[in-house]
């Protein structure tokens, strides 16, 4: 079989530049970061030596790691289900002739394109303490002064609303370009039989839009996981680990602390929940949804 | 002008498309929703052009400046950081299309042992993203002596699983008789793809292109770990060393910096805004 191994030869020989990137800076790294879970920091003279689970067990008992993953829980609940809820109500709405369609489907998606590092400048004076914009807002209502970013209660809200904001308009395209391909032949159909729009959309539309639901759940998820640029800017991980995320905490560890085998124990963990959503995705939730 | 436009066949109409006080109620909703969205950035126009006592002092009549863009031009070397993010958008996208293409051309059309354990290890990338894995990437920039270059941000990025499935996907689209055909003529593997596929995904380019260019001028936490120094600092980083320092917290120097690290990517999209649109959907259905 000459000519299967040329194909073998020249197949490999095309996919080499990227597997060999692809190897060096992610397969290799999420091994490396594995084995050295097990072992200690390398410290001025003393260079690392194989601790077991040392690493992890400092983790169970390191109550910032147990904050940092309620945070990202919650972070995850307040941003994927409003996310895509809201994402599917734009899409609904810009679908349909409104008035001021293509200005309002432009507002909803810009603030995809900007950086977050950017604009979670301008959420920060929005939430300012005394003269933030929100307060000026509440004032005149005669509300009472809340410092939204400096107060453990309401800290992890304010940073929830940023990533919703910025994600909700992105997913909006996707169940607008889903919309679109819904053969206008159905909604025919379904008027002659005298259906009202409500029973329209939830036994024709919505069902249509699962491969879309599960398509932008999964980036919602892997997102929640991801977003933390906007932490930097506004709260640093406070008051008091309020908003610390766990790839935050993986950075800081890493970096602020440069206790770099505690820091790759905690990435084992990151790599071990974004390997369930993956296993979630193939295993649950592609059987359970319906395809045209 | 003499030559008959074909007529349009009118739109079908659309038996759920709301009416009379449905349409307005639902516009009213909906233009509600975008003025909460769209208010963040029209905040920032309003103080980036006012002076600075006008921040949070919303009157017509305030005049209007460029002061603000000035001082936070000379504020910091916002002209190096632009460079530096141009150098690296360019830099990330010409290796990424390059890996992408021949790695998907690889996938799309030969048959060859071991393909679809690599097309797995290749998927992979889609779950562990390269933020999650800082602190081994760090260490590996560190060992290559890299830390601090612009190459050091770019190198985790330029082989994307995302491009190489894009692409994949657009490959196999291609009829086999234009590929078959070319080989007759004498091409060889690489004139193939060269000829036939790279020009029929065109389409798929451009939208990657952007999708690409937007998510790494936007890019923030792993340039700010590698990099220390205002020759390799892109413009996000510098932004946030500009932001967080010194600036006695003036709104208005901080929100025109905003806009202007914000103005290619923001000015492209009003300007291209269907084929932003239409990049993003592609790039998400494929």
């Amino acid at each position: 079989m000459n000519t299967r191994a040329t194909a073998t030869v020249h197949g490999w020989l095309l996919l080499l530049p990227a597997m060999a990137c692809l190897a060096l800076f992610t397969h290799w790294p999420a091994v490396a970061s594995l084995i050295e879970s097990f072992y200690s920091t390398p410290r001025g003279r003393r260079p690392a030596r194989f601790v077991g689970a040392d690493n992890y067990q400092q983790m169970l008992a390191d109550p910032i790691f147990w904050k940092a993953m309620s945070n990202n829980l919650w972070f995850a609940l307040g941003t994927i289900p409003t996310s895509i809820a809201l994402a599917m109500l734009m899409a609904l709405w810009v679908n349909d002739r409104i008035v001021g369609r293509t200005w309002v489907r432009m507002s909803f998606f810009t603030p995809t394109i900007l950086p977050m590092i950017a604009v979670a400048n301008i959420w920060l004076f929005f939430f300012t303490p005394q003269y933030g914009l929100l307060e000026q807002i509440i004032q005149a209502f005669g509300g009472s002064n809340t410092n939204w970013l400096g107060s453990q209660d309401t800290a992890l809200y304010a940073v929830t609303i940023v990533a919703i904001w910025k994600e909700a308009g992105f997913f909006m395209i996707f169940y607008l370009a889903a919309l679109q391909a819904i053969p206008p032949s159905l909604g025919e159909a379904a008027a002659i039989e005298g259906a009202s729009r409500w029973t329209y959309f939830r036994r024709v539309q919505f069902p249509l839009l699962m491969p879309t639901t599960l398509f932008v759940l999964i980036n919602a998820v892997i997102n929640a996981f991801r977003m933390v640029d906007h932490i930097f800017v506004m709260t640093r991980g406070g008051p008091d680990n309020a908003t610390t995320l766990l790839l935050f905490y993986i950075y800081q560890v890493g970096f602020s602390f440069w206790d770099t085998a505690y820091a790759a124990t905690l990435t084992c963990v990151l790599l071990l929940l974004l390997a369930l959503v993956a296993f979630a995705q193939y295993g649950w939730l592609e059987r359970r949804i319906h395809y045209r | 002008m003499s030559a008959v436009q074909p007529q349009a066949p009118a739109a079908r109409s659309d038996p759920y498309g709301p009416k009379g006080l449905a349409l307005t109620l639902e516009s009213t909703g909906a233009i509600l929703l975008a003025l909460i969205w769209i208010l963040p950035l029209a905040y920032a126009v309003w103080a980036a052009i006012h002076p600075s006592e006008y921040t949070t002092n919303f009157v017509l009549t305030a005049p209007l400046t460029l002061g603000n863009f000035s001082r936070a031009w000379a504020a910091a070397p916002f002209a190096r950081y632009f460079l530096n993010t141009f150098v690296l958008v360019t830099m990330i996208l010409s290796f990424q299309l390059v890996l992408g293409t021949l790695a998907a051309y690889a996938l799309a059309r030969h048959d060859f042992w071991g393909r679809d354990v690599a097309f797995a290890l290749i998927l992979a990338q889609l779950m562990i993203m390269p933020d999650a894995l800082i602190v081994e990437n760090y260490r590996t920039m560190a060992r290559l002596g890299l830390v601090d270059t612009i190459t050091a941000i770019a190198l985790p990025y330029i082989a994307s699983a995302f491009g190489i499935f894009l692409l994949r996907q657009t490959f196999k689209t291609v009829p086999r008789e234009l590929d078959d055909a070319a080989r007759v003529e004498g091409a060889n593997p690489l004139q193939v793809l060269m000829k036939v596929y790279v020009p029929l995904a065109r389409p798929t380019y451009i939208a990657y292109g952007l999708v690409s260019v937007s998510f790494h001028w936007n890019n923030f936490l792993w340039p700010l770990l590698v990099t220390n120094s205002v020759e390799a600092r892109p413009l996000t980083v510098g932004l946030q060393i500009f932001s967080s320092t010194d600036q006695g917290i003036d709104w208005a120097v901080i929100c025109a910096a905003t806009l202007m690290t914000s103005a290619p990517l923001l000015i492209a999209f009003l300007l291209f805004q269907r084929q932003f649109v239409q990049s993003f959907m592609r790039a998400g259905i494929k």
